[in-house]
């Protein structure tokens, strides 16, 4: 397989990790606005992700990284075209992460309710919009010969893609309920099934109608089938939820968002970027990749790691794998580290 | 303005602010774990203690530089496309496998640390923090390699039809002589930093809170500090040293910059403190110490050091007329002298405090609480200092010798988007600062936290409230 086959789909795989995991603590941060309804529930939702979302991230910042190294043209092009989207991506991640440390670092209410708002935009906002920029990467911008983006902000607000950021957003919604539903005892897991039943069937109609969308523009049968894959994933999820099997449900949601990601990136392929102006002018894995010298040493490197992060990462995930409920939060907030 | 000239702001503002919380981080890491370590050995309650209030300080730091950080690695693209088309070939590859290698390591293990003191065995939780704190340091080898490429481009060849660099040797990159000599200075200036802000908060809490029943662990912390700075000064110093002579090799305008040296001269001395004409191209009266830059050029207190006339001429005649080829020299100037004074204050600041307090001697007097509060801030902004002379002192090149700063900035990005971003940034920043120092400073105020030490893991049972929670 060429090398820049391996990264297009070593790149594909971080942002299904990103995707699926990140998704989750999206969904978590946007329920905080619907389920909290004390503070001792806010804090339950919260630590759900604690100890995890920070690791989740990092999946972007090294697809971001990974991009870069691998196809610079794609992303310089994606970054400098999509600017107002990243920057407002940017703005809500850094408010949500400093929403996630600095909440119970003070008491008082209003500290603890400007904090959460943060962290609701935080997660609202990216969830969308990530499904509006991957949609578009998909479609085709208008890029020019030269490489640039030459459309304007209104170009990315198409249809497709506000369907897109819709399905993403309304997918990690419940993605996030799924998780709580996993990771939580009492009343708020009960309460995180029926959300995650009612708002699941909403989201698998835009899912259906998005996948549907994307199969008739990309015409693939590879496409058709990873879209059918990801809906039977997703509505397997709701049922094993309305089955209140809490485990399968989550994994049903994990493998629809990995199934679509892998159906774009499936669509997208040998292109990186097409362009919505003239097919000669697509970025591809060829014409917007490094050398091979440089792939082959990211090869190796990421062979020799990849299987170690997804080991450590693994193990944090079992170290905090007990249900929380509210009899786990502890009263006295600022006493611990 | 132009877009080149805000995204150079935006890019000077952001990553200004986001090495306020680097260092801080990787300095504290380590004298964290250290901590940890001495509790974990002793069972004494004071490291305990300690442990767990710098750790917060640490932790309302590291939120900081994750955030930041991340607008560092969106930022090349989003403002410099065609710097990112140019050199990607060779400076996504470390950026990667610092995300890969370090990020990972310090953020798993770090959500390992907050949130498993009563989850991990004492020993395995001890192993989380000393992962993390090495994961910062293995963080900033593979993004100084990624600089010190754009100071001293090596391992590559130019490909003309793509118009780009091609990386042809990884290893040569990685090894970097600039690379080399940076990371020391780098890693002990982030030591200056752990220790001035671990002495200067223990000072200020033994001065001016000395009847909290501490003051023996404040003691300890400060003491602690005291000797990270003068050791780290030390370090500073020495590669410091070591720095300027390779600069002399492979960038002697930032070297001429630095001293404000536009005439050959040999010996040259080095001014502590010059006053010139507005335009700074003449000295109206000045401070010297003879020879010494010819020292810290070139290790011979004889030598010659080359003037930014000569090296402009050279350089003309190299990559072409009618470019300055000079950096801003009141800045490099005055940036140069700034990283080494405050750093060197730091550390003698350190030096004095172990001397007041040798054999069990201790100070109580509220007169030096300013200390505690300067502590901090000394080798802090030494290190902004520090960076804006070596990255101011880079132009007009963006890669030395190969791409003008002018010609990496993104050609479809209008000013107006850039200057959006830059106001957003720059006020989104300045809120969080304010909330930052607060949060320290309440936190600082509290003082020690009364600390049961945390039971067995197997002592657990599955309905006790966490250990630690959001």
């Amino acid at each position: 397989m060429e090398l820049t086959t391996v990264w297009f789909i070593l790149i594909a795989v971080l942002w299904v990790g990103y995707l699926t995991l990140e998704g989750f603590d999206f969904g978590v941060g946007m329920l905080m606005a619907v389920m909290g309804r004390s503070e001792t529930e806010r804090r339950v939702l919260l630590n759900t992700i604690g100890p995890v979302w920070d690791g989740n991230e990092v999946w972007l910042i090294v697809a971001g990284g990974a991009t870069f190294a691998a196809f610079p043209e794609w992303y310089a092009t994606l970054f400098s075209g999509f600017y107002l989207p990243l920057f407002a991506i940017l703005v809500a991640l850094i408010v949500r992460a400093v929403g996630f440390e600095y909440r119970h670092k003070r008491e008082g209410a209003a500290w603890k309710k400007g904090w959460d708002r943060a962290i609701m935009v935080g997660s609202f906002l990216p969830a969308f919009v990530w499904g509006v920029a991957l949609s578009n990467i998909v479609r085709g911008v208008p890029i020019d010969a030269d490489k640039e983006f030459v459309g304007t902000l209104l170009d990315l607000l198409n249809p497709y893609a506000l369907l897109g950021g819709l399905v993403t957003l309304s997918v990690f919604l419940v993605h996030g309920a799924m998780f709580v539903s996993l990771k939580t005892v009492g009343d708020i897991r009960t309460r995180a099934n029926a959300l995650a039943v009612k708002a699941g069937l909403g989201a698998a109609l835009l899912a259906v109608v998005f996948i549907f969308w994307t199969g008739m523009d990309q015409d693939q049968t590879a496409v058709w089938v990873l879209g059918a894959l990801a809906a039977l994933a997703l509505v397997g999820g709701l049922l094993a939820a309305v089955a209140q099997r809490d485990g399968w449900a989550f994994t049903g949601t994990f493998l629809a968002i990995a199934l679509v990601t892998v159906m774009l990136f499936t669509g997208l392929f040998p292109d990186v970027m097409p362009s919505s102006l003239d097919p000669a002018w697509n970025l591809t894995v060829e014409n917007a990749s490094s050398t091979d010298y440089t792939l082959t040493i990211m090869t190796w490197v990421a062979g020799l790691f990849t299987p170690i992060v997804l080991g450590y990462q693994a193990w944090s995930y079992w170290v905090f794998r007990k249900r929380i409920g509210t009899h786990h939060i502890p009263t006295e907030t600022l006493a611990a580290s | 303005m132009e877009a080149l000239e805000i995204a150079r702001w935006q890019f000077g503002i952001t990553t200004v602010y986001h090495f306020f919380f680097v260092p801080i981080t990787i300095g504290l890491s380590f004298l964290v774990a250290g901590l940890q370590t001495a509790w974990f050995r002793t069972q004494d309650e004071k490291y305990l203690r300690l442990t767990k209030f710098f750790g917060k300080l640490f932790l309302i730091n590291f939120a900081m530089g994750i955030v930041t950080g991340i607008v560092q690695e969106f930022q090349f693209g989003m403002n410099w496309s065609d710097y990112s088309r140019f050199v990607g070939d060779i400076f996504g590859a470390p950026l990667a496998i610092e995300g890969l290698l370090a990020f990972f390591l310090e953020s798993t293990f770090l959500g390992l640390w907050i949130f498993g003191w009563e989850k991990l065995r004492p020993g395995v939780h001890l192993a989380t923090i000393w992962i993390a704190a090495i994961g910062t340091v293995l963080s900033a080898y593979f993004i100084l390699a990624a600089n010190s490429f754009m100071q001293n481009p090596v391992g590559f060849t130019f490909n003309e039809t793509l118009n780009r660099a091609e990386l042809t040797d990884f290893w040569a990159v990685m090894t970097n002589p600039v690379v080399l000599v940076t990371f020391p200075h780098q890693i002990t200036a982030c030591f200056l930093v752990g220790g001035g802000f671990v002495a200067g908060v223990a000072l200020w809490r033994l001065v001016r809170r000395s009847d909290d029943g501490h003051a023996d662990t404040w003691r300890t912390a400060m003491r602690l500090g005291a000797v990270t700075l003068v050791i780290s000064g030390l370090g500073v110093a020495i590669t410091g040293d070591m720095q300027s002579k390779v600069m002399m090799d492979v960038q002697p305008m930032k070297m001429a910059a630095a001293e404000g040296l536009y005439e050959d001269e040999q010996p040259a001395s080095f001014s502590i403190l010059t006053v010139g004409t507005p335009d700074g191209k003449h000295e109206l009266w000045s401070i010297k110490v003879p020879h010494l830059l010819s020292y810290l050029a070139n290790g011979d207190f004889d030598s010659e050091v080359r003037g930014i006339n000569s090296l402009q001429a050279e350089y003309e005649a190299k990559y072409g007329e009618g470019v300055k080829y000079s950096p801003n020299i009141p800045v490099t100037y005055w940036a140069f002298r700034w990283m080494i004074a405050l750093g060197m204050a730091a550390a003698a600041a350190g030096a004095w405090l172990l001397w007041v307090t040798r054999k069990g001697r201790t100070l109580t007097h509220r007169r030096w609480a300013w200390l505690g509060v300067a502590l901090p801030f000394l080798p802090l902004f030494g290190n902004s200092f520090g960076w804006i002379f070596t990255e101011m002192g880079r132009q007009p090149w963006l890669v030395f010798g190969m791409l003008p700063t002018a010609a990496g900035v993104s050609p479809g990005v209008s000013a107006g988007t850039v200057l959006t971003s830059l106001i957003g940034f720059t006020a989104l920043y300045g809120v969080l600062a304010v909330i930052e120092v607060k949060l320290l400073l309440a936190y600082i105020n509290k003082g020690l936290p009364d600390e049961a030490a945390p039971r067995h893991p197997d002592d657990v049972d599955d309905d006790t409230p966490l250990a630690f929670a959001y």
